[in-house]
């Protein structure tokens, strides 16, 4: 059974860690999450995102935000991925499985999945 | 919307979009009777907004001129059988005690009664988007209670990030392990 000092053994373990996440979030991935979003099926691929990254350790170098309606309702679920001297790349109908597919090839691998993005529909 | 709890997701993005600090989502389950409410201290809605706003013609966003989260919410409970209301209090005319509760009543027995589905995927959600606020979640039921109170979780992790990955797994599986407890 989870309890409360097992979340405390995370913080002794996370202190630990403060040092190195300074500088973190060289990637953010941004998912969707309005009315429209959320019916198409973001819950689940922003779900995987942060799960795949805890699984992956990569947390120092990947952030997971959410954000509102950007107007492309007819393909979301959308994603999009913010790199420092990159362009954005703006995945669309996404699926948890795309979305393990994304972190393994494009945010690890560093090779853009043209076929699920939007320039590709 | 396929889980009430999606529907939940989506109306708590009003109270964040609010300025909410703090957000309250309470659920009580007993026989034949089913509710949810989101009870929030942001900026409230004047009474003309909140007049209209089971109408989809009424919204806040920006990129289009219609909004469904509300009114697809109350279709769920009005299905069923059941309602939804919406009081408000505006900052303009209620400087400190402004807020929304959101209030939908189901019949639980009722064919078209959707599902709850993933609560906790839903909360966990809402605790990673937004950490700062002050989450408060209660399930009730008859044979017992389901609960989360993310200042009870800031108090264990100090300086430590409620979004931090390994936080929010550790919340999700906290909640989970709850339900199969009762």
């Amino acid at each position: 059974m989870k309890s409360l000092a097992e979340l405390a053994a995370i913080r002794e373990k996370m202190q630990g860690k403060v040092v190195l996440r300074e500088g973190s979030g060289d990637i953010r991935v941004v998912v969707g999450m309005a009315t429209c979003g959320i019916a198409a099926g973001a819950r689940p691929v922003l779900s995987a995102f942060v799960e795949e990254i805890n699984k992956r350790v990569l947390a120092g170098k990947i952030t997971v935000t959410q954000t509102g309606c950007i107007g492309i309702c007819q393909f979301e679920p959308v994603v999009e991925i913010y790199e420092a001297d990159k362009e954005k790349v703006t995945y669309v109908k996404m699926t948890p499985e795309k979305a393990k597919e994304v972190i393994e090839k494009h945010l690890v691998g560093g090779k853009v999945i043209e076929e699920y993005t939007i320039s590709n529909i | 919307m396929k889980e009430l709890s999606l529907n939940i997701l989506d109306i708590a993005q009003n109270s964040i979009k609010a300025g909410a600090s703090v957000i309250s989502i309470e659920l009580e389950e007993r026989e034949k009777f089913f509710s949810i409410r989101i009870t929030d201290n942001g900026c409230g809605m004047k009474a003309d907004f909140l007049a209209n706003v089971t109408n989809p013609f009424t919204t806040t966003r920006t990129t289009r001129k219609v909004g469904l989260g509300i009114p697809l919410f109350k279709l769920a409970a009005e299905q069923t059988g059941g309602s939804l209301t919406i009081t408000s209090r505006h900052e303009s005319e209620h400087p400190t005690d402004h807020g929304t509760v959101v209030t939908a009543v189901f019949d639980p027995t009722h064919m078209d009664f959707t599902p709850l589905g993933d609560i906790a995927s839903t909360i966990t959600i809402l605790i990673q988007g937004s950490p700062d606020i002050h989450w408060i979640f209660t399930h009730k039921k008859e044979n017992g209670c389901v609960s989360l109170d993310t200042d009870e979780l800031k108090a264990v992790l100090g300086d430590v990030p409620l979004n931090t990955f390994e936080v929010i797994a550790w919340i999700g599986d906290y909640i989970k392990e709850q339900y199969f407890g009762l």
